[in-house]
């Protein structure tokens, strides 16, 4: 029992010295130190504006999505009855999120909103008078099965006509499609130079401590223990490269935010609020800058020792 | 009882250079003993295997009962915590006070505070530099630098002292100091395997002599110099 005890405490202070150790390499070898840190923070400001762009984009087109919706136009002969007999039928489709019946009147009223002149022609119909046909507006649940969905509803009875806005639906959904697996790509390929990049820095930074790692072997240290320190020491520059990113993504999206109002020149690109996204995105990139430094400490000394 | 063994020894390099051919040595607790011959008669192939930086091709090595041909890459450490070893080019931290060069070698074992500061304390009183515990390598001479890397090996009290030509850098003079260090090791209880050119020294010390030539061992004397080859 009292062996293990003095086994552990062995361990407990092998690591703090080695924390310790971690820390003071940083500051002893400054200058390396700092082009590490800098050169993790410029990719990580870079992979910030890229976070801060995609997850835009994203949500523009979510936001698009969201407001296709198909206009079916009901026969002028259908009852209240069919009507809804037709709503109920629409709703059990599995594709279909809601639907919501308008009748002429509302979109008469709607219209006349719109521009004066239109309303003083729309003032000159009475009910029986009104050419306008009821409608039924319908939201989907997956967007990209829409025509199919359409061609459903067309079919049925009582329904004259469908609009969803076709063909530019279809252009549309490519593009966003295209554009998701661009931003993927490009997301994946800069965190891959990321770690490129930031690896290949501090292996710099350790070659020029070869000499450290030999004398460590030759007195008798573990490779586990050679380890240690240079992994802590890569934990510490990934998170002091990381803290001008997180800071620029902190205020400066806040900022820009509050400065567009939320949109960016027009209200159909509505920017992502600010809270929560700025603190995922801070931690992200504190996560990403702190296992890359370690990841590229690791790899770099491993290099150095025989195993 | 046999402290260290070479049996058989065969060493070649992978580019086929043959190193170290038809070795057997013995050498007992407490010797001193040097390892001369010309630069690539093998000196320092022979020495490296006793730290297990090289491997034996064939044969074995026991240190202190293991056999060393056999330990594992991973497992290297262990035997370098028992034996301590001295370099031409002493092999210092540059960034590291001579206290800290020092503590160092005890610090990866994980001994406490105190006891790491009495032993390297200690280790410093022995190589008579006490007072240069703030120093930084660079601020120190040749064979001050020397006498650090000596205090950091035997920091650990190790059974085994390997210098590899130790006193290469350094005038005959300092070198001298150094010796005198070494023997008071040497006189506490602690083996020395020392590779050297130093003929002087060599011729100084009286102690056992090994001579090597392409890799073989062709002489062995008891309180030799080299002298005694000469006249062969």
């Amino acid at each position: 029992m009292r062996r293990e005890v003095i086994v552990i405490m062995r361990a407990i202070r092998i690591f703090l010295r080695n924390i310790r150790d971690g820390f003071k390499s940083v500051g002893r070898n400054l200058s390396l130190s700092i082009a590490s840190i800098s050169c993790i923070t410029i990719t990580l400001l870079i992979v910030g504006i890229a976070l801060v762009v995609s997850y835009n984009v994203e949500n523009v087109t979510k936001l698009v999505k969201e407001d296709f919706t198909i206009v079916a136009f009901i026969d002028v002969n259908a009852t209240k009855e069919d009507i809804e007999n037709l709503q109920n039928t629409i709703k059990d489709y599995s594709n279909v999120e809601s639907v919501e019946h308008q009748t002429n009147k509302q979109i008469a009223e709607e219209m006349r909103k719109t521009s004066s002149e239109l309303a003083s022609i729309i003032d000159s119909w009475s009910d029986d008078t009104n050419p306008l046909y009821d409608t039924l507006l319908i939201k989907v649940k997956n967007t990209e099965n829409i025509s199919k969905t359409a061609t459903k509803i067309e079919n049925l009875e009582f329904i004259n006509k469908v609009k969803y806005g076709q063909g530019m639906v279809e252009d549309l959904l490519v593009i966003f499609k295209v554009l998701e697996k661009a931003m993927l790509i490009a997301m994946i390929a800069l965190v891959l130079v990321t770690l490129f990049l930031i690896t290949n820095t501090i292996k710099i930074t350790i070659f020029s401590r070869k000499r450290e790692i030999e004398i460590m072997r030759l007195v008798g240290a573990s490779n586990f223990s050679i380890k240690q320190p240079f992994v802590i020491e890569g934990l510490c520059l990934g998170f002091l490269g990381s803290l001008i990113p997180i800071a620029s993504i902190l205020y400066g999206y806040s900022a820009l935010y509050n400065h567009f109002n939320g949109q960016f020149f027009s209200p159909f690109f509505k920017l992502v609020s600010a809270e929560p996204f700025i603190y995922i995105a801070s931690l992200a990139l504190l996560i990403l800058g702190v296992v890359v430094g370690m990841f590229g400490s690791y790899r770099a000394v491993r290099k150095y020792l025989k195993i | 009882m046999e402290f260290i063994k070479f049996k058989n020894v065969e060493k070649t390099y992978k580019n086929g250079v043959n190193a170290v051919y038809d070795m057997n040595l013995d050498i007992k607790k407490g010797e001193f003993v040097f390892i001369i011959g010309a630069s690539g008669s093998g000196k320092s192939t022979l020495i490296k295997m006793l730290y297990r930086e090289e491997k034996p091709t064939s044969g074995e090595i026991y240190v202190g009962g293991v056999n060393v041909a056999k330990v594992k890459n991973n497992k290297v450490y262990k035997l370098r915590r028992k034996i301590g070893i001295v370099f031409q080019d002493y092999k210092l931290l540059p960034k590291l006070t001579v206290y800290e060069n020092v503590a160092f070698a005890l610090e990866i074992y994980g001994l406490p505070t105190d006891e790491v500061k009495r032993k390297v304390l200690k280790a410093l009183d022995l190589v008579g530099l006490k007072s240069r515990t703030k120093s930084y390598p660079d601020q120190l001479s040749g064979g001050e630098q020397q006498r650090v890397a000596i205090a950091r090996a035997i920091v650990n009290s190790p059974k085994l002292l390997i210098c590899d030509e130790p006193t290469g850098n350094l005038d005959p003079d300092t070198s001298l100091e150094v010796m005198k260090v070494i023997e008071k090791i040497n006189d506490l209880g602690t083996t020395i395997v020392m590779a050297t050119h130093d003929r002087e020294m060599v011729d100084k010390m009286k102690k056992r002599v090994v001579l090597l030539d392409n890799g073989k061992l062709i002489k062995d004397y008891e309180k030799g110099s080299y002298s005694n080859y000469e006249s062969n």
